[in-house]
C-alpha cells in the first residue's frame, strides 16, 4: 500500500478523510527518506519555503474534526458536530470567525459561501443545510435537498457569495440561494454519471470523472447566474487498464492556472510496460473556448509518490520518497514533439527549507526550543494551489518559492533571467543578479552581460508598448468603445532604467574597482541593448557615460561616441559639455552643434557665444534664422562692450540703429529699450555726429 | 576678397619640386670644432661628400640660431632661396630635421637653348612643413622617440634606426603632389546609424575581452574609420600609414580576384573572408612566421611599445588590434581569426546595408555638385570631394594646380587669426575660390560657373552648407 501516491488535491477533504490518508500511506517511506532530505537541505539551496506565518488549528481528533475550503481558503475545526464550537480560520484573514451550531449529526462537508455570507453544511447525502451569516437576516437554518431522486450528493461547492452547486452521482445542480426567504432556486441542472469531482476556485470551474474508468472529464463553468458546458476530454491512461474499474484516481488529478490559463495535471505514474524512466505529469490547457488539449509533459524522472503545487506560476512536484521536490516552469524552453513540449525539471531537487514550528501560545515558557518540524510528512495533504495542511499537527501553510537560492542553483545567466523574469517578486533579485555579474568574483563576461540586459529590455519594451498603445487608445477616446481595456500592469519583472541606474549602474561605476574598460563596455551594452529595443535612453545615463569617460581621461572615445550620435542630443548633455569645455575645449564645439540639431534651442545657442564674446557670431547666428528683430538691443550692446573692442562696439550699435530706423522709423533707442549707457559710451567714444541720423523721406 | 589670376601654361615645361636632400642633426653632439660630423644622424643623399653635409648642417644651426635672436621661441622654419627651399623642423630638443625641396622649374626654350626659371613661389610653406613634421610622426610610430633610441643603445643605435626607416620612406614622399590635406592630416570617416555603431562597439568589447592581449582597436570600413581606442594624434598617423600604405600594398593582389595566389594560400577558410594583412599569411602553416611589427604610441605619457594586427575581412572592414608588448603567437592569430572573422563578416553586411540604406535616402550616388574640402580641428574629420582615391604612390587631385595652390594660401591666411573669416577668390577660367572658418572648422568650395557675381557665389555656398552641414553649428 506505501506505493500509493498521497492525495494531490482532495477538495474539501474532511479531517477523517485526511486521517484515513495518513494511515493509508503509512509512514515507513517517510522515516527513510529523512536522513535523505536533510542531505539536501545542507547542500543549501532551498528554494521553497513554509510561510512564516501559517494557520494554526485544532488537530483532527476523535471530537474535533477539520474542514478545508479551497475556495476561502479556510480552515473549519468543528467540535462535537458544531454543539461545543466551530472555529474558522483563513490564511488571508487573520480574525477567527467562531460560532457555534445545534449538533444534527455528523458533518461531511462545511463551507462558507464567498465574502463569509452564507454557511453551507452538509450532513446527509441527500441534503444540504444552509445558515445565514448576513447581519439582520433570518438566522434559522433550512435545508435543500437534491433534485435528482435517488442520487447521492458528492459534495457542493460555492461559485459566488449567493450560488451553489450540488454535485451527486448523477448529475450538478446549480441554486442560487435566497438568504431571506431561506430558500434556494434551481438555475440550471446537468445529468450525468459522476465518478468524482474538482473544483477550482480560481477560474470556477468544475471538473467531473465520468465513464467507467473515470478517465473522460467534463469541465463546467460558472459565471453570474450561468453555467456553461466545456468540450470534454479524455486523459490518456499510461497502459490499457485490465478490467472496466475506474481507473483514473481523483488524487492523481489537480487544477491549476499557470500564466493565467488554466490546466489540469494529471500525475501520470511510471508503468512497468511503457518506456518511460519515472513518472511524469501532463498538463492537458483548458480553454474557455475550444477543445481541450495535452500541451506539456514534466519529466520527473523517478517513481514514488509525488503531491503537487502550482505557486508564482511554476509547478512544485514534491517527492516523498526522496523528501525534496523539483519545479518546472512551462514558459521556459522545452523539447517541442509536434504537439507537446517535454520539460525536465529547471532547478535540481531540494528539501523545502527546514522549518522551526514556533511553541504554542505566547504565554508558554520562552526557554523552550522551537520543534522541527516533520517534512514531507505522511500526514500532510496537499491542495491547490498551494496550500498544505499538516493535519496531525493542527497547520496550514502556503508553499513559497524563494528566488534568492536559485540564483546559485541555475549558472547560466540567462536560463536565470528567463526564470526570474516570470516570478512575482523578482526585481530585487534581479537587480542584485545584475549587480553580482558586474563585480569580481563572479563577474560575468560581456556576452553574458549582454544576453542579460536584452531580456531585460525585451520584458521592459513589451510593458512600455502596452502601456502606450493604452494611452493612444484612451487618448483617442476608443476606450469608451472597448470596455474590457485595461492599464497594463507593471510587473516586477519590468526593469526599466532607474531601477538599473540605481541599483546596479550607478553603484557599479562609483566602485571603481573593475577596469574602467570593463566599465565603458558595460554601460555601452546596456545603452547598445535599449537602442535594439528601441527605448528612449534617458539622460542620466548618459550622464554616468561622460562622468566615467572624463574620470579617465577618455576624452576621444566621449568625441567619437558624440560624434556618432550614441549619446543622443538634449539640452541638458549640450549643458554637460559646455561644463567640460575647461578640461576639454572641443566640447564646446560639440555643444553647440548639438544646440543646433536641437532646433529648439537658439536662445542657448546666443548666449554660448555671447558668453565668449563672440558677438558677431551671435548676431549672425539670430540674423541666419530670421530672429533678430525681436532680440534685445542691450543684451548685444552689453557683450560687445565687454570684449573691449571698439570696432565691434560700433557695428553692434550700427545694426541696432540700423533695425530702429526699419522697424519704426528712427534709428534711436526706446527708453524701454534700456540702451542710454550705451548710447552715452558710443558718443564718447566716436563722437555725437557718427549717432545715426534719422532717415527722412 | 582678392583677385586671382593664373595665367594658362604656353609651350613650357614644368619640372615638379623634388627632395634636393633631408636631414637630421643633433648641434650638442658634436658642439667641438671638429668633431662636427658627429652631429649628423642621417644625411640623404648618403653620397654627398662629408665637408658639404657638415657646411649644410653647419648653415641650418646657424640661421636657426640667428632667427631665434628675433624670436626666441618660434625659430625659423623655412628658408626661401631662388632654387629651393628649406624646411626646419625640431621634433624633439635639440634634434633637428631637415628638409631641402628644389622649387618647380618652368623650361623654356629660347634660342633652340633650354632656359631654366626657378618658380620661388610656388612652394607652399605650411604644406611641406607638415610634410616634414609627418615624416617626424611616422618614424616614432614605428621606432618610438630619437631619445629612446638613444637611451636604448646611444647614437649608433638611433642612426641604425634613422637609415633604416629612412632609406625606405623618403622614396615614398612624392612631394610634386603634396596639397592642402597634407596640411591637415585628417581622417575620413565612416558615417553610419548609430545602431550598427552600437554593434561595432559592442563587437569590439567582446573581442578585447576574449583576446586580452589586444590594448586597442581600431575599425575601419572604406578606407575610412569607424571607431579609434588609440588617441588621437597617434590614430592620425596610424590611419595615414594604413589608407596611404599598408592597404593599398594589399589592394593590388585582391583586385586579381578569387584565383589570385593568396586566395590560393587559404584552403579551409570558407566560412569567413578574413586574413592578417600583418603577421601569418597562411594560418595552416605551423612553420609560417608570427612577425608584427611594431609601434609606439602615447610616447608623452606612458610610451607603450605595442604590435600592430591588421586583420581585414575581405567584403573590406579593416579590425586592427594593437596587443601589448607580448609577442602574438599563431595560436592567438587563430583563434583571433576564428573568432574575429566570422563575426566580422556578419558586421560588413550590416554596415554595407547600412551604407547603401543612406546612399539611397541621401540620393548622394550621384557626383558630388561640389568639390570641397571640409577639415575639422577638433577630431580630424576630412572630406574632400577634389581627391580622387588615395593610391600607393600617390592622392590626386581633381582640380588645376593653381586652384590647389589658392586653396593652400586660404588656409595660410586662416592660421594666422583666431576669428571666423570668409574668402572668396575669383580664379582664372570662370573659377571660383570660397574658404570659410567657422570655429574650428575649415571649408574650401571651388566652383565652376560662368557669368556669376560674388553674391551669386555666396548664395552656392549657403546651398552646399544647407544640404551638407546642417547637422553641424556651422555659421552661414
Amino acid at each position: 500500500t506505501g506505493r500509493d501516491p498521497p492525495g494531490p488535491a482532495e477538495d474539501e477533504a474532511p479531517a477523517a478523510a485526511a486521517a484515513g490518508a495518513a494511515g493509508r500511506e503509512g509512514g515507513g517511506g517517510g522515516e527513510e527518506g529523512e536522513g535523505r532530505a536533510r542531505g539536501g537541505a545542507e547542500a543549501g539551496g532551498c528554494y521553497l519555503a513554509l510561510c512564516a506565518r501559517p494557520v494554526h488549528f485544532e488537530k483532527a481528533n476523535p471530537v474535533n474534526c477539520v474542514f478545508f475550503d479551497e475556495a476561502n481558503k479556510q480552515v473549519f475545526a468543528v467540535r462535537s458536530g458544531g454543539a461545543t464550537g466551530v472555529v474558522v480560520k483563513g490564511l488571508e484573514d487573520r480574525n477567527p470567525i467562531s460560532f457555534r451550531m445545534e449538533d444534527k449529526g455528523e458533518v461531511k462537508c462545511i463551507k462558507f459561501s464567498l465574502g463569509n455570507k452564507i454557511l453551507a453544511v452538509q450532513r446527509t447525502l441527500k441534503s444540504v443545510d444552509f445558515l445565514n451569516f448576513i447581519p439582520d437576516s433570518p438566522q434559522l437554518e433550512y435545508t435543500q435537498e437534491c433534485k435528482t431522486k435517488n442520487a447521492n450528493i458528492l459534495g457542493f461547492c460555492w461559485t459566488s457569495s449567493t450560488e451553489i452547486v450540488f454535485i451527486t452521482d448523477q448529475g450538478i445542480e446549480f441554486y442560487q440561494v435566497l438568504p431571506e426567504k431561506r430558500s434556494l432556486k434551481l438555475l440550471k441542472n446537468q445529468s450525468i454519471n459522476v465518478n468524482w469531482y474538482m473544483y477550482c476556485p480560481e477560474s470556477s470551474v468544475i471538473l467531473l470523472s465520468t465513464t467507467v474508468l473515470g478517465n473522460v472529464l467534463q469541465p463546467f463553468y460558472f459565471k453570474s447566474g450561468t453555467m456553461s458546458k466545456l468540450s470534454k476530454f479524455e486523459i490518456e491512461l499510461p497502459a490499457a487498464p485490465k478490467s472496466s474499474k475506474l481507473s483514473l484516481s481523483e488524487r492523481d488529478i489537480a487544477m491549476a492556472t499557470i500564466y493565467g490559463q488554466l490546466y489540469v495535471l494529471y500525475l501520470r505514474h511510471h508503468s512497468r510496460t511503457s518506456n518511460s524512466t519515472g513518472a511524469e505529469v501532463v498538463l492537458y490547457h483548458l480553454p474557455r473556448e475550444g477543445s481541450c488539449k495535452k500541451t506539456h509533459i514534466l519529466k520527473l524522472n523517478r517513481t514514488g509518490k509525488f503531491a503537487l503545487n502550482v505557486v508564482d506560476n511554476l509547478v512544485v512536484v514534491h517527492h516523498q520518497d526522496t523528501e525534496t521536490s523539483v519545479v518546472f516552469d512551462i514558459k521556459l524552453k522545452g523539447e517541442f514533439d509536434g504537439s507537446t513540449t517535454i520539460h525536465q525539471f529547471v532547478l535540481p531537487p531540494r528539501s523545502i527549507q527546514p522549518y522551526q514550528i514556533p511553541v504554542a501560545g505566547p504565554a508558554s515558557v520562552t526557554s523552550q526550543a522551537p520543534v522541527p518540524c516533520k517534512l514531507y510528512s505522511s500526514s500532510w495533504i496537499v491542495f491547490q494551489p498551494d496550500i498544505i495542511i499538516s493535519a496531525s499537527e493542527g497547520y496550514l501553510w502556503s508553499l513559497q518559492v524563494k528566488l534568492e537560492p536559485v540564483v546559485n542553483l541555475l549558472l547560466d545567466k540567462g536560463k536565470l533571467m528567463d526564470f526570474l523574469l516570470q516570478r512575482k517578486e523578482c526585481k530585487m533579485v534581479i537587480l542584485s543578479v545584475c549587480s553580482q555579474m558586474l563585480s569580481e568574483p563572479e563577474r560575468g563576461s560581456l556576452s553574458v552581460i549582454a544576453t542579460v540586459f536584452d531580456k531585460l529590455n525585451h520584458e521592459y519594451k513589451k510593458y512600455l508598448e502596452a502601456e502606450q498603445s493604452y494611452t493612444m487608445v484612451v487618448e483617442t477616446g476608443l476606450s469608451r468603445s472597448n470596455p474590457l481595456l485595461k492599464r497594463p500592469v507593471r510587473t516586477q519583472a519590468v526593469i526599466d532604467q532607474s531601477d538599473m541606474y540605481t541599483h546596479v549602474l550607478s553603484v557599479f561605476t562609483e566602485k571603481k574597482e573593475a577596469p574602467h574598460k570593463f566599465t565603458i563596455a558595460v554601460l555601452m551594452e546596456y545603452i547598445r541593448s535599449l537602442n535594439q529595443f528601441q527605448i528612449a535612453v534617458q539622460h542620466y545615463l548618459y550622464e554616468l557615460v561622460i562622468k566615467t569617460l572624463v574620470q579617465h581621461n577618455l576624452f576621444y572615445m566621449l568625441h567619437q561616441f558624440l560624434q556618432y550620435h550614441v549619446l543622443s542630443d538634449s539640452k541638458p548633455l549640450a549643458c554637460l559639455l559646455l561644463s567640460l569645455e575647461s578640461i576639454y575645449p572641443p566640447a564646446h564645439q560639440l555643444s553647440l552643434d548639438m544646440l543646433k540639431r536641437l532646433s529648439t534651442a537658439n536662445d542657448e545657442i546666443v548666449e554660448v557665444l555671447l558668453s565668449k564674446h563672440q558677438v558677431l557670431a551671435a548676431l549672425r547666428f539670430i540674423r541666419g534664422i530670421g530672429g533678430h528683430d525681436s532680440i534685445s538691443a542691450r543684451k548685444f550692446l552689453d557683450a560687445a562692450k565687454q570684449a573691449e573692442d571698439e570696432m565691434l562696439f560700433y557695428t553692434i550699435f550700427r545694426f541696432f540703429e540700423q533695425r530702429n530706423q526699419r522697424l519704426r522709423g528712427n534709428p534711436s533707442f526706446t527708453p524701454g529699450e534700456h540702451c542710454e549707457e550705451h548710447v552715452t559710451f558710443f558718443k564718447q567714444v566716436f563722437g555725437e555726429q557718427a549717432l545715426m541720423k534719422p532717415t527722412t523721406f | 576678397l582678392r583677385m586671382a589670376a593664373a595665367g594658362a601654361a604656353g609651350q613650357e615645361k614644368q619640372l615638379a619640386p623634388t627632395l634636393l636632400s633631408f636631414f637630421i642633426y643633433n648641434p650638442k653632439l658634436g658642439p667641438k670644432e671638429g668633431e662636427e660630423e658627429k652631429k649628423i644622424l642621417f644625411y640623404h643623399p648618403n653620397e654627398v661628400e662629408k665637408n658639404e653635409k657638415i657646411r649644410n648642417v653647419g648653415l641650418c644651426e646657424a640661421i636657426v640660431q640667428f632667427t631665434r635672436t628675433f624670436s626666441p621661441t618660434k625659430p625659423a622654419k623655412s628658408l626661401h632661396t631662388q632654387k629651393n627651399r628649406q624646411f626646419f623642423h625640431e621634433p624633439e630638443e635639440n634634434f633637428w630635421m631637415v628638409m631641402v625641396v628644389r622649387n618647380p622649374i618652368i623650361e623654356k626654350h629660347k634660342d633652340g637653348k633650354p632656359v631654366y626659371e626657378y618658380q620661388e613661389e610656388e612652394l607652399l610653406d605650411k604644406v611641406y612643413s607638415s610634410v616634414l613634421q609627418q615624416c617626424y610622426s611616422m618614424y616614432k610610430l614605428f621606432n618610438g622617440t630619437f631619445l629612446r633610441a638613444m637611451e636604448d643603445g646611444g647614437v649608433k643605435m638611433l642612426k641604425e634606426r634613422l637609415e633604416k626607416f629612412f632609406h625606405r620612406y623618403l622614396q615614398t614622399l612624392h612631394l610634386q603632389s603634396c596639397d592642402l590635406l597634407d596640411v591637415f592630416c585628417g581622417i575620413s570617416f565612416f558615417p553610419l546609424d548609430k545602431m550598427t555603431y552600437l554593434k561595432i562597439q559592442s563587437f569590439i568589447n567582446r573581442m578585447e575581452e576574449s583576446l586580452n592581449i589586444v590594448k586597442y582597436t581600431a575599425f575601419l570600413y572604406n578606407d575610412q574609420l569607424i571607431w579609434s581606442g588609440l588617441e588621437q594624434d597617434d590614430m592620425r598617423i596610424l590611419y595615414k600609414y594604413l589608407t596611404t600604405s599598408l592597404f593599398p600594398r594589399h589592394m593590388e593582389p585582391e583586385l586579381a580576384g578569387r584565383d589570385s595566389p593568396i586566395r590560393a594560400e587559404m584552403p579551409g577558410n570558407l566560412q569567413h573572408y578574413g586574413r592578417f594583412l600583418t603577421g601569418p599569411l597562411n594560418l595552416n602553416d605551423p612553420e609560417t612566421k608570427c612577425r608584427f611589427p611594431k609601434i609606439f604610441v602615447n610616447t608623452d605619457d606612458t610610451y607603450e611599445e605595442l604590435h600592430l594586427i591588421v586583420y581585414k575581412s575581405l567584403t573590406s572592414p579593416f579590425s586592427l588590434p594593437d596587443t601589448a608588448s607580448i609577442p602574438p603567437t599563431l595560436e592567438f592569430c587563430r583563434k583571433l581569426d576564428s573568432i574575429v572573422g566570422p563575426q566580422l563578416t556578419v558586421l560588413a553586411s550590416d554596415i554595407c546595408e547600412q551604407y547603401n540604406i543612406n546612399k539611397r535616402i541621401s540620393g548622394a550616388e550621384k557626383e558630388p555638385q561640389f568639390k570641397f574640402i571640409y577639415f575639422n580641428h577638433m577630431n580630424l574629420a576630412e572630406k574632400s570631394t577634389i581627391h580622387m582615391r588615395k593610391t600607393p604612390s600617390v592622392s590626386l587631385a581633381s582640380v588645376h594646380p593653381d586652384l590647389m595652390k589658392i586653396l593652400g594660401d586660404i588656409n595660410s591666411d586662416f592660421s594666422r587669426v583666431d576669428e571666423d573669416e570668409e574668402i572668396i577668390v575669383k580664379a582664372m577660367s570662370d573659377y571660383w575660390v570660397v574658404g570659410k572658418k567657422s570655429d574650428q572648422r575649415e571649408l574650401y568650395v571651388i566652383l565652376n560657373q560662368k557669368n556669376v557675381n560674388l553674391i551669386e557665389v555666396n548664395e552656392e555656398v549657403k546651398k552646399l552648407c544647407a544640404t551638407q552641414f546642417n547637422n553641424i553649428f556651422f555659421l552661414d
